[in-house]
C-alpha cells in the first residue's frame, strides 16, 4: 500500500502518496487528477521510490489563493522538492503534468535526472488544435481519452464524485484555459533541458494530437519518442505494461548516466 | 413604471431547417449560414423598430451584446446605441450591457459609453455584464477570472467617469499610467448603471451594495424566478440597512399583442419557440464553463439541468410567465398583476423574438403602445396614491 498522507509546504496542504525504494520518481498528474494510485504506479514502485502528489487545486489538496497559473504551480513544486530534501529526481508528467514537468525543469534543470512526458501539453503548433476538453460532455471526454472500449465504459460507469470533478475542472481551467493548454514562452526555453527526455504518445491521442510529439522532439533534440498504436491520451493507463517496461529501462539508464 | 423596448436583433433569416442538426447556434455554428445582404436589411429593420419606440411613447430603447451567434447580431451594442443616439431625441438608450471582462482594456468601455452619453445629451443607461458562458469559449478568456475582472473593470470605469484625471490605476488585471477621460460623461456623477442577470446571488449581493445600488434586471425567466430574485435583492438591501426602491428593479420579458388571445398565441407560437428552443439552446458545458459561476451555483444548475434544457412550447412559457402574450386586455392585466406582486419600476419588453416578421412585430408593438403602454406607465403613480 502506498503511504497516503498530507504534506504542508509554505502553508499549502497537499495530498501525498509514496511507495518503494530506489531512485526517486515524481509523478505529475494531468487534468483529471490522481484520485487512485493507478496500476502503472504500483508497478513502478517495485523499482523506484514513487511520489504521487495531488497538485494544489486538485483532489484533496488545498486550493490556495496564490494559484493563478502554471508558473505558480512550478515554483510551488520546486519548494516541495526542497521541502522533501530530494537531490535529483526523475519525473513522469502526463498531459498538464508534462507541461508542469517542463516548467520545473527549465527553471532548475540541475535538479532533474530525467523527464518522461506523456501526451504532454505545454506548447502550441498551428498544424494541430488540441481537443477542446472544456466543451466535451463526460461521454465525449471518455471517448476522446481512450481508444479501448472497455476503458471508456469503465470510466463512464465509475465517475469521480461531483465535488472533486468540479474542483479538478476548475483548476484545469485556471491553469490551461487561456492560453489553451500551453505557455507561449515555453518553447524558447526548452533548450535548457539537457537531461534525458522520453516522449510517450498514443497514436490516437485526441487531446494532444501526435503532431505535438514530433514538435517536442524537434524542440528537445536528445528526446526519444515512443508511440503506441491503438492508444489514446493516457498510454500509461491504456498500454500500462509496455509503458512500465519502457519507462523503467529509460529511467534506469538515465539514473546511471 | 418605465417601459423600455428591448431588442436582441436575432438573425431571423437563419435557415432553421438547414441548421437543425447543429447542437447550438452559438460558438461554432459555421458562419456560412450568415448572409450579409440579409443582415443589412435586418439591421435597418431592427433599428427602425427601436426608433419607433420614441413616437410610440416608450420611455427607452435597449440593446445588448453577444458574440459569434445567430441569437443576436450585436457583438457591439455600442454601435447600435450610437445610431440610436442620433435618431432619437427623448428616450433613454440602455446598453444591457457591455461585457466588461471580455475587454482587454475596459477603459474603452468608459470612453465609448461616455461618447454616447455626451452625444445623446445624457440619455445613456449603462449596463455592465460579464458575458455569458459561451462567450468565454468564443473569446478564449479564462472563465475562472471572470468575476474578478468584472469587478476590477467596473472600478476602473467608474473611477474614470468620476475621479478627476489624470490618475494612475493599478489593478491585478488592468494597469494604466494615465486615466484621463475625454470626453467625460454628460450625466453627473455618471450614467445610471444597470446589471442584467439570469439570476445570481453573487450578482445581487454586489449590485445591491449601498455603495452601488445598481438597478438589477432579471432577464427572460419564469415569473416565479423573477419574483425570487427581485425579493432577494430587496432582502439583501434590507440586510445592508436600506430599503430598495422599485427603480432598482427591472424585468426583461418577451411580449406579444394581437386583437385576441387566440390570434396572439397563433402568431407568436412559432417565432417564440424558435427563440426558446433553437436560439437559446446550447450544451451545458458551453453555457457554464468552469469558474463562470461558483461551484455551489454550478451544482444547483446541474441538478436543474433537465428543466434548463427541456424544450418548451409557447403555452408552457405563458403559463410560467416567461412570455406575456395575448389581447391588449390580457397583456395589460398580466403586467399589472405581475407588477402588483413583484414591484419593479422597469419593464423591458422584447417586442421581437425569434423570426417574428416585420409586419407582426409592428402590429404587436403598435397595439401594445396604444392599448397597454399608457396604463402600465401609470402604475407607479397609482401605487403612490394608494399609499
Amino acid at each position: 500500500m502506498f503511504e497516503d498522507t498530507f504534506l504542508t509546504v509554505k502553508g499549502c496542504k497537499i495530498r501525498f502518496r509514496r511507495q518503494g525504494h530506489g531512485p526517486v520518481l515524481l509523478y505529475l498528474h494531468g487534468a483529471n487528477g490522481v484520485p487512485k494510485v493507478q496500476p502503472f504506479l504500483h508497478e513502478l514502485s517495485k523499482s523506484f521510490d514513487v511520489l504521487v502528489p495531488e497538485h494544489p487545486g486538485f483532489g484533496e489538496s488545498d486550493e490556495p489563493n496564490w494559484l493563478e497559473n502554471m508558473h505558480d504551480l512550478a515554483y510551488f513544486y520546486l519548494d516541495v522538492i526542497d521541502h522533501l530534501k530530494l537531490d535529483r529526481v526523475h519525473v513522469i508528467g502526463s498531459s498538464l503534468g508534462g507541461w508542469l514537468a517542463m516548467e520545473l525543469a527549465i527553471r532548475q534543470p540541475q535538479r532533474f535526472k530525467s523527464l518522461t512526458l506523456v501526451g504532454s501539453a505545454g506548447i502550441r503548433i498551428p498544424e494541430a488544435q488540441p481537443g477542446d476538453i472544456f466543451l466535451w460532455t463526460p461521454e465525449k471526454a471518455a471517448h476522446n481519452t481512450f481508444k479501448d472500449k472497455a476503458l471508456i465504459d469503465w470510466t463512464l460507469a465509475n465517475p469521480l464524485d461531483l465535488d472533486t470533478t468540479l474542483k479538478n475542472r476548475h483548476t484545469t481551467a485556471l491553469l490551461a484555459w487561456d492560453p489553451r493548454l500551453h505557455n507561449p514562452m515555453l518553447s524558447k526555453w526548452l533548450n535548457r533541458l539537457k537531461m534525458p527526455v522520453q516522449l510517450v504518445w498514443g497514436a490516437d491521442d485526441q487531446i494532444m494530437p501526435l503532431a505535438y510529439a514530433h514538435a517536442f522532439k524537434a524542440l528537445i533534440p536528445q528526446a526519444q519518442l515512443s508511440v503506441y498504436p491503438n492508444c489514446g491520451h493516457l498510454p500509461h493507463v491504456e498500454k500500462s505494461e509496455a509503458f512500465v517496461q519502457l519507462v523503467s529501462q529509460f529511467i534506469n539508464k538515465a539514473d546511471q548516466a | 413604471m418605465k417601459v423600455i423596448l428591448f431588442h436582441l436583433m436575432s438573425y431571423a433569416d437563419l435557415d432553421f431547417e438547414a441548421t437543425k442538426d447543429y447542437e447550438t447556434v452559438w460558438v461554432n455554428l459555421p458562419n456560412r449560414f450568415f448572409d450579409p445582404v440579409k443582415c443589412n436589411a435586418l439591421y435597418n429593420r431592427y433599428l427602425d423598430e427601436l426608433e419607433s419606440a420614441e413616437p410610440l411613447g416608450f420611455d427607452g430603447v435597449a440593446v445588448n451584446e453577444h458574440h459569434q451567434t445567430a441569437y443576436g447580431l450585436m457583438p457591439s451594442p455600442i454601435v447600435m446605441a450610437s445610431a440610436l443616439a442620433r435618431r432619437t431625441k427623448r428616450v433613454k438608450i440602455a446598453i444591457l450591457g457591455s461585457a466588461l471582462p471580455l475587454r482587454e482594456h475596459p477603459l474603452t468601455v468608459a470612453e465609448e459609453h461616455a461618447m454616447i452619453d455626451v452625444l445623446s445629451g445624457g440619455r445613456l443607461i449603462s449596463g455592465f455584464v460579464r458575458g455569458i458562458g459561451a462567450e468565454y469559449h468564443t473569446f478564449g478568456l479564462n472563465p475562472t477570472i471572470s468575476h474578478d475582472r468584472f469587478h476590477e473593470a467596473h472600478d476602473l470605469i467608474v473611477q474614470a467617469w468620476t475621479k478627476p484625471g489624470p490618475f494612475a490605476f493599478t489593478g491585478h488585471h488592468y494597469n494604466h499610467e494615465y486615466v484621463n477621460l475625454w470626453p467625460r460623461p454628460y450625466q453627473q456623477p455618471h450614467p445610471p448603471i444597470w446589471v442584467p442577470s439570469q439570476g445570481s446571488k453573487e450578482t445581487i449581493d454586489w449590485a445591491a451594495h449601498p455603495d452601488r445600488r445598481y438597478t438589477y434586471l432579471q432577464t427572460f425567466s419564469p415569473a416565479k424566478v423573477v419574483g425570487k430574485y427581485l425579493k432577494s435583492y430587496r432582502d439583501t438591501a434590507e440586510a445592508f440597512g436600506y430599503e430598495a426602491q422599485d427603480s432598482q428593479l427591472g424585468w426583461a420579458v418577451p411580449v406579444y399583442v394581437a386583437d385576441t388571445d387566440e390570434k396572439a398565441r397563433m402568431e407568436a407560437k412559432k417565432p417564440f419557440e424558435l427563440f426558446r428552443n433553437r436560439l437559446l439552446k446550447m450544451p451545458f458545458e458551453m453555457l457554464l464553463p468552469p469558474g463562470y459561476s461558483s461551484r455551489a451555483s454550478l451544482k444547483g444548475m446541474m441538478a436543474a439541468k433537465a428543466s434548463l434544457t427541456q424544450e418548451m412550447t409557447l403555452e408552457m412559457a405563458i403559463e410560467m410567465g416567461m412570455v406575456i402574450c395575448g389581447s391588449p386586455e390580457t397583456v395589460k392585466d398580466a403586467i399589472a398583476d405581475y407588477w402588483h406582486e413583484l414591484r419593479f419600476d422597469n419593464l423591458l419588453t422584447m417586442m421581437h423574438f425569434g423570426n417574428l416578421s416585420q409586419e407582426l412585430t409592428k402590429n404587436s408593438t403598435e397595439l401594445f403602445a396604444t392599448k397597454v403602454l399608457p396604463h402600465i406607465q401609470s402604475l407607479q403613480s397609482e401605487a403612490l396614491t394608494q399609499v
